[in-house]
């Protein structure tokens, strides 16, 4: 994507003179602000439970990180004319979030509280999927028309590279360890191919999205995507990737990110004045 | 009179600390991206150093703290924004001295984005030293070990502008 004719919307206040262009900006900060929400409450579960203290450490440093990009983003949503940060955290019915489904996905069986029986072979095919994507659609949106939103990615981008190198070696040295742990990461990415469809989709708005110069088309953005992983992992399947439970970027989504929902606002709801 | 209020805020700005790295001001982070005085009131744009920070909140509440017991200012607005980028480059001189003063070594020059990095030991200069935990207490450190004075240590992770 070449910045080309198309000119540079620099501020909110411009961006809000063309309700066709503010729709699709809006839509596209969502998914963005959505996916880093959804997957750092799946990290914030895995507090106090990952393998080991080391690990704990690391994996709580970068969920409280992404937590932060999310929250940016939400920002600029605000800026927009949306409500504020936490309402659009913590109030939003699920049939209106637009993270890709695979996101949501629970961390294993068992509740948080009680036995949690959460598999480290998802969280680890699901996070370094996840920080390849969300490196290439940072990328391209480095050159987005929003030059608030363009500036947030390069921010978000400078801290990333220490998210993705971490499940980098996590998925190295595990595939290359015992059979057990070659399995088990096989099946996950084998589930993941099959529900990971809508993660570069672009939604409703894909057409205006790339007219208007916002973003990459979606086919390009699967492209990048899947030679960025095909750099660490060969084997991943390029061709039938399915999109089992629909599409989270038109608003589909499984019980497990009600669930999510559900337990996220709990104190939230209990007193929406209290400041934190 | 302006450019000497403007001088006065800069000073104050030297004593605020960053709540997670005692001693070392906001300043000479190199966090504090645009003062502007009108008349009374000063207003003060920040730029966080990671955004998943949970200081930031008390890095504004105590910048507005200091400026605003200067007898004539009114009010202080501190403002933090996403829009410009904090890079480990930013930290002065001053900043450096003081961080490893503390036993967290200044951030690695020459760093490349992703790549494996060491920097010297803060208490003895060795460079016997190996990564332990990259990411540390808070997003901006890292977890080190000295093999020379088998001390711990921590040191600020380098963030630089990311090209693509």
């Amino acid at each position: 994507m070449e910045r080309g004719e198309e000119e540079m919307i620099e501020s909110a206040e411009k961006a809000k003179q063309d309700p066709i262009y503010l729709n699709a900006l809006k839509d596209l900060i969502y998914q963005l602000a959505d996916d880093d929400f959804i997957i750092s409450f799946r990290g914030s579960e895995w507090l106090g439970l990952a393998p080991h203290i080391e690990e704990d450490v690391a994996f709580s440093s970068i969920t409280q990180n992404t937590m932060g990009h999310a929250l940016m983003f939400y920002n600029l949503l605000e800026e927009l004319g949306e409500p504020e940060a936490d309402q659009l955290a913590h109030e939003r019915q699920s049939n209106v979030r637009k993270n890709a489904i695979y996101f949501e996905k629970k961390n294993g069986e068992g509740h948080y509280t009680e036995e949690p029986y959460y598999d480290w072979a998802l969280t680890v095919v699901r996070n370094f999927l996840y920080e390849t994507f969300k490196k290439v659609k940072l990328e391209a949106i480095t050159k987005s028309s929003y030059q608030p939103l363009a500036n947030v990615a390069g921010k978000v981008l400078m801290e990333q590279p220490y998210h993705l190198a971490h499940w980098k070696i996590w998925f190295n040295q595990l595939y290359h360890s015992t059979d057990e742990a070659h399995e088990r990461l096989q099946a996950r990415l084998l589930e993941a191919s099959e529900e990971i469809g809508d993660v570069y989709e672009l939604g409703h708005h894909a057409t205006e999205m790339e007219h208007f110069e916002l973003m990459i088309s979606e086919g390009t953005l699967r492209e990048r995507w899947l030679n960025e992983v095909s750099k660490t992992i060969q084997e991943f399947p390029s061709i039938d990737i399915g999109k089992k439970f629909g599409s989270g970027r038109e608003g589909d989504h499984t019980p497990d990110l009600n669930q999510a929902l559900e337990i996220l606002s709990e104190v939230y709801e209990s007193d929406k004045d209290a400041v934190w | 009179m302006q450019e000497q209020r403007l001088q006065e805020v800069r000073a104050v700005l030297k004593t605020v600390d960053d709540p997670e790295l005692p001693s070392v001001s906001v300043s000479d982070l190199g966090m504090v991206h645009d003062v502007k005085i009108i008349g009374s009131q000063v207003y003060i744009t920040m730029v966080p150093t990671f955004a998943g920070c949970p200081a930031l909140d008390f890095i504004q509440r105590d910048v507005q703290k200091a400026v605003t017991e200067l007898s004539w200012v009114s009010e202080c607005e501190v403002q933090f924004t996403f829009q410009e980028k904090w890079s480990t480059d930013a930290i002065t001189d001053e900043g450096k001295k003081q961080l490893k003063k503390h036993g967290i070594a200044p951030p690695p020059e020459n760093y490349q984005p992703g790549n494996e990095w060491t920097v010297a030991c803060p208490y003895c200069d060795s460079d016997f030293t190996s990564m332990e935990n990259v990411f540390g207490p808070t997003a901006c450190r890292s977890i080190l070990y000295c093999t020379t004075c088998k001390n711990p240590f921590e040191a600020m992770k380098p963030v630089v502008d990311y090209v693509y």
